[in-house]
């Protein structure tokens, strides 16, 4: 059993204990793998010939997680057992009569830092694939290895809470800076190092010495700084999360339990908390998530991947520099072209800051930024056209013109040139009518700010290859996004299910409603920004454009449509949201938004109606359960392929609430009948617009769960 | 047995003649020296010849084995600049990289040391060329200020510190620039050359007549788009700025303006002058050869097709400049053809008076019979098949990289104006000579 998940080499009486998990090509946290922690800790406490011993990985991570999936709990009980063996386990570790050094090089996350917390002393690689996390809190836990009371105690509270509370990766130089590692080592004196610091460590005791300020001091160290620390903590989780995920609160349970009430109660607390979340329906839907996401990784196509060296990229524009910059650095060259020179040199400047500020941090050597930036090629002609193997069109929102450049390109380019076009709403099918090549016709929409939002919208038309799809997903992947692949229709997925969402906030405006009081409503509903900020971070003339379109023909027929004109007539008055700080908020004169305070002058185009004091929840039934209809009847029209594309693509898109697990989770949640009984009570007092569709009903007079 | 089908490989490479091609060149923009460069390493400027030349025969890196830069000032920071400058364009690591040198002709070199290399079966795919920023000349201290600071490492405690710093003196701190001299004679070229058009009288109006001509066909050239088609665009971070001509093209040039500059060199008797020089200029090219075979198998397109070369060495004293009329002799005579077969011709134009010399040495018995062991002349030059589309005195020379623009140049004419042969020639310091013939490919 051993075998599995560890080779032994003795060298000088220090034993290495490589971490070396069979059939995986990373280490991963299992309750197996517990298990064997403690016979190889007995191992090595009753060898006499043995004195000291090193944990240290022969893969290239040092731990990469935890194998989520292997671990379950439905009751209170079901996971108790399992936290309390890993953490008797943890502490024969930490008082043991022998050293134990943890040795890492590559990424160690959850268990990766907390089983090196529980040894003597910590080496790392100064190597920049090093890295440490307690990643948890993403996924709705807490760090249950004994995180929240080995992590505040070594690095101070301060530091600890930063880490756990917000999951991030904490690089080597950074991990020895705030006292979590005690040396850092190139990577390949990892083992001669580790293998003298445990020898040293045999009759000595490591001192520690960090420089820590006097405040710093204060706030970690005295009661009363603490407790300003809890303070200010808890009202920032509160601030972020608007009580809708119970973890980070429970993180900062634990540790002040545990420093006020000793550790024995703070491990207590955490095995107690830890099933807690385990059981809780928020962090299941994160997990869920997370699932959904890594099975996304999986290119379905792979098979028909075709040759992507070249990447070109019609028009420079905040667009088009966005999508250059997430390409950067993949082994792909791109050519962008503009008709404008000085947009191609303002988009090189912006990404030659974005690798200079990477530079910087070390994430990147200034050859790989040199690299980077000289695959970046800028033209204003279609010069060596014929390279480009995936052409990604994001110029201006117009069918005429997007038909026109597409058979312009197509004197330059190959026969096997892929047309990619970005756009949001117009239709691909029409965009590709006179292709010569119509299967090599694609869809990519991505969303802005590009570098930041996660998702890939791929939409492909009846005529679109696989090697078509297959090509652009792969590029989608290597480009960190997450990809849900629909067919064309209005608005795709992500906007189709957007607009009658947005619609109906503006609908709530023409009858009274309140722009802050809307969007503090949804964001307390679990939405992260409201309608409102999101229409103004997308662009009033974005959304304009994309509700005057198919889309909005297509809602205008339906019975009983009623559509807001008041964003077209913002549209019209110039207004165009964040960046030309007209919008729906108000903002001070360096774009940023100032809190609390709308535009009041929009209201104008609302008709101005006299303010109306809303009932919550109709706010957040009203929009919500619009956008949960519409989802499901692009599941029944086929737009989107299957109910975790439509999850993904509402919470990655558009950030619909993360920990009910998109549309389709939150109906087998709550149930069909449930969303059918509260629309059809909504259909009655506002309209037809919110009749279920037949897939919902379907559902809802069945016992059938999207999942 | 694997031994006996290397041997056979490597005879078969020997035997067959015309099997190294060359596919395309591409170059930087050049500009004088200490214009829009200087901020630069030459590594960098090698890096945008590079992967410009990638770009443009979409050739992927992976296929290239070997990539040889010649340079001539050369930084201590970077001396393999090959290295440094194919590393930055994206070229994988496991592709070694050398740098050569032989004065003006070190692209040259670099080209013939590639072709070479795939003539023995060392390589199939190679990328020659070269990098000169004279903008980024390192300047150092005196000698005897290097020494002092040489044993300064060695210093240990105060005494020897105070030691060190009042050894030290005014003069020690004056800078000293690498000039453009010969060793061996401690003359600069630019008084060789003067000395030689003397010899040879060359007319100061026979000179800026040629400048003039240079100027004004690199002129035409680049108004029809000849000399666009052999760049790259250079952008420079942080501010991106697009560099996309040469800046030493001056086709409006007045002749009598010529006529009223001093001379340069020698103030009393000289002919040179700043117009009829090559200006210092800073640029990087590169070209890809390749052989046949291999181009077929990547679907790359050769322009045209090495038949041979030669390299000479001359008397530093008297002839420093006179290596293209010996090396023209030479590799006619390996090839068995005739100056007059040839179509195009590409000389690299140093100075004005340089290239009129050696065509006058061409076109001597005297010269023949005494220096080349000839019974009469090479040939006679036909002025209007050489360097139709400006030269070095007036699209610039950048040192190390000229000789791979002569390569390219030659094989797009060869193409644009139809014709079969094509001949390079160069001159060097150090009194050396190269010359190449090119065929023009026809699959």
């Amino acid at each position: 059993m051993i075998d599995n998940y560890f080779t032994k080499e003795v060298s000088d009486g220090v034993a290495f204990l490589y971490l070396n998990q069979k059939d995986s090509k990373v280490n991963i946290v299992s309750p197996s793998l517990i298990d064997v922690f403690g016979q190889i800790i007995d191992q090595i406490i009753s060898d006499d010939s043995i004195k000291a011993a090193v944990f240290i990985s022969a893969k290239k991570d040092f731990i990469a997680g935890a194998d989520i999936q292997s671990f379950k709990a439905e009751e209170v009980g079901d996971f108790q057992p399992i936290s309390r063996k890993g953490h008797l386990l943890l502490s024969r570790l930490e008082n043991s009569p022998k050293p134990f050094v943890a040795a890492i090089h590559g990424t160690a996350y959850g268990l990766g830092v907390e089983l090196p917390l529980a040894c003597s002393a910590r080496i790392a690689s100064n190597h920049r694939s090093t890295k440490f996390a307690l990643p948890e809190v993403k996924l709705g836990l807490l760090p249950g290895g004994g995180g929240t009371q080995r992590l505040p105690r070594l690095i101070g509270l301060q530091a600890s809470l930063d880490m756990m509370l917000t999951g991030k990766n904490i690089f080597a130089r950074k991990a020895k800076k705030i006292g979590l590692i005690d040396e850092l080592v190139h990577h390949s004196k990892l083992k001669i190092a580790s293998k003298n610091l445990a020898l040293s460590l045999v009759n000595n005791t490591l001192r520690r010495k960090r420089k820590v300020s006097f405040l710093n001091k204060f706030l970690d160290s005295t009661s009363i700084g603490r407790s300003i620390v809890y303070k200010e903590a808890r009202k920032k989780v509160m601030r972020q999360t608007l009580g809708n995920y119970p973890a980070p609160l429970e993180i900062l349970n634990c540790v002040e339990t545990g420093l006020k009430q000793g550790q024995k109660q703070g491990y207590e607390a955490e095995v107690i908390k830890f099933e807690e979340l385990m059981i809780g329906s928020v962090s299941k839907e994160l997990r869920n998530l997370f699932f959904a996401m890594t099975a996304k990784k999986k290119n379905p196509w792979s098979s028909d991947i075709g040759k992507l060296n070249t990447l070109g990229i019609l028009g420079a524009g905040f667009m088009g520099s966005g999508i250059a910059e997430v390409s950067l650095n993949k082994g792909i060259d791109i050519v962008m072209k503009d008709v404008n020179a000085n947009t191609i040199q303002t988009a090189k400047k912006h990404l030659w800051k974005n690798l200079s500020k990477q530079v910087k941090r070390k994430s990147l050597t200034k050859l790989e930024a040199k690299n980077a930036i000289t695959a970046v090629r800028g033209q204003v002609d279609y010069s060596d056209f014929d390279k480009i193997d995936v052409l990604v069109e994001a110029v201006f929102e117009d069918m005429e013109m997007k038909q026109k450049i597409l058979a312009e390109v197509e004197q330059y380019t190959n026969d096997d040139f892929i047309f990619a076009t970005n756009t949001s709403a117009l239709s691909i099918e029409e965009i590709g009518k006179y292709a010569k090549h119509p299967e090599n016709v694609i869809g990519l929409h991505y969303f802005s700010p590009v570098s930041k939002m996660p998702l890939l919208e791929i939409v492909r038309t009846a005529h679109t290859s696989n090697r078509t799809i297959a090509t652009c997903y792969d590029l989608g992947l290597n480009q960190g996004k997450t990809n849900i692949v629909v067919n064309n229709g209005p608005g795709f997925y992500v906007n189709r299910i957007l607009a009658p969402y947005l619609n109906e906030a503006m609908l709530l405006l023409e009858e009274g409603g309140d722009i802050i009081e809307i969007d503090n409503t949804m964001k307390a509903y679990g939405f992260p920004v409201g309608p409102f900020a999101l229409m103004d971070e997308v662009g009033i003339d974005v959304g304009a454009h994309v509700m005057t379109g198919d889309l909005a023909e297509m809602f205008k027929r339906r019975k009983g449509a009623v559509m807001s004109e008041g964003l077209l007539k913002m549209n019209q008055a110039g207004f165009k949201g964040r960046k030309n700080i007209k919008g729906f908020l108000a903002y001070n004169k360096k774009g940023k938004k100032i809190r609390g305070k709308a535009n009041e002058s929009v209201y104008e185009f609302f008709d101005k109606p006299l303010k109306v004091k809303f009932d919550l929840s109709d706010i957040q039934l009203r929009t919500t359960l619009l956008m949960v209809n519409e989802a499901v009847l692009c599941f029944q029209e086929g737009i989107i392929e299957s109910p975790q594309d439509g999850d993904l693509g509402a919470i990655f898109g558009i950030g619909f609430r993360p920990f009910t697990g998109g549309p389709f989770r939150y109906l087998d949640q709550v149930g069909s009948d449930y969303v059918v009984k509260e629309l059809e009570r909504l259909k009655k007092l506002y309209g037809d617009r919110f009749s279920p569709c037949d897939l919902l009903l379907q559902y809802a007079k069945s016992t059938n769960s999207f999942y | 047995m694997q031994c006996e089908i290397n041997e056979k490989k490597r005879v078969l490479f020997m035997l067959e003649k015309n099997k190294i091609v060359f596919i395309d060149g591409c170059r930087t923009p050049f500009l004088r020296s200490g214009t829009e460069y200087l901020n630069l390493m030459s590594y960098e400027l090698g890096q945008f010849a590079i992967k410009g030349l990638l770009q443009k025969t979409g050739l992927d890196p992976n296929y290239v084995d070997q990539v040889i830069m010649g340079t001539v000032i050369s930084n201590v920071k970077t001396s393999n600049v090959a290295r440094e400058a194919a590393l930055a364009s994206g070229i994988p690591n496991k592709v070694h990289c050398q740098t050569v040198t032989q004065a003006c002709i070190s692209a040259n070199r670099a080209i013939c040391n590639g072709i070479n290399e795939i003539t023995v079966g060392n390589a199939d795919v190679v990328i020659a060329g070269g990098v000169e920023n004279t903008s980024d000349t390192p300047i150092g201290f005196p000698k005897k200020m290097r020494n002092k600071l040489f044993s300064a490492q060695k210093i240990k405690g105060l005494g020897d510190s105070l030691k060190f710093i009042f050894s030290l003196r005014p003069s020690d701190f004056i800078p000293v620039r690498p000039a453009v001299a010969e060793y061996t004679t401690g003359r600069t070229m630019g008084q060789d050359c003067d000395i030689m058009a003397a010899r040879y009288e060359i007319s100061r109006d026979q000179q800026d007549d040629f400048a003039l001509r240079s100027h004004q066909l690199a002129g035409i050239a680049e108004t029809k788009g000849y000399l666009k088609n052999e760049m790259c665009e250079v952008s420079l971070e942080p501010k991106f700025k697009v560099i996309k001509t040469d800046n030493g093209i001056r086709p409006n040039s007045k002749r009598e303006k010529l006529a009223s500059l001093r001379a340069a060199f020698d103030k009393k008797h000289g002919t040179l002058t700043a117009a009829n020089s090559s200006f210092l200029t800073d640029g990087a090219a590169a070209s890809l050869i390749a052989s046949e075979s291999k181009a077929k198998e990547l679907g790359l397109n050769p322009k045209s097709i090495i038949i041979d070369y030669a390299f000479t060495g001359q008397d530093l004293e008297d002839e420093l400049l006179l290596g293209p009329a010996y090396a023209i002799s030479k590799v006619l005579d390996k090839s068995g053809l005739s100056l007059d077969q040839m179509d195009v011709i590409e000389l690299h134009e140093a100075f004005a008076g340089q290239v009129l010399s050696n065509i006058k040495c061409l076109e001597s018995d005297d010269f023949a019979k005494e220096k080349l062991g000839r019974d009469k002349a090479v040939g006679k030059i036909d002025i209007g098949k050489v360097n139709k589309w400006g030269g070095s005195l007036s699209i610039g020379h950048p040192f190390g990289a000229t000789g791979s623009r002569l390569l390219t140049t030659a094989s797009n004419r060869l193409h644009v104006e139809g014709g079969k042969y094509a001949l390079i020639a160069a001159c060097a310091a150090g009194a050396h000579g190269h010359a190449m013939i090119i065929k023009k490919y026809e699959a």
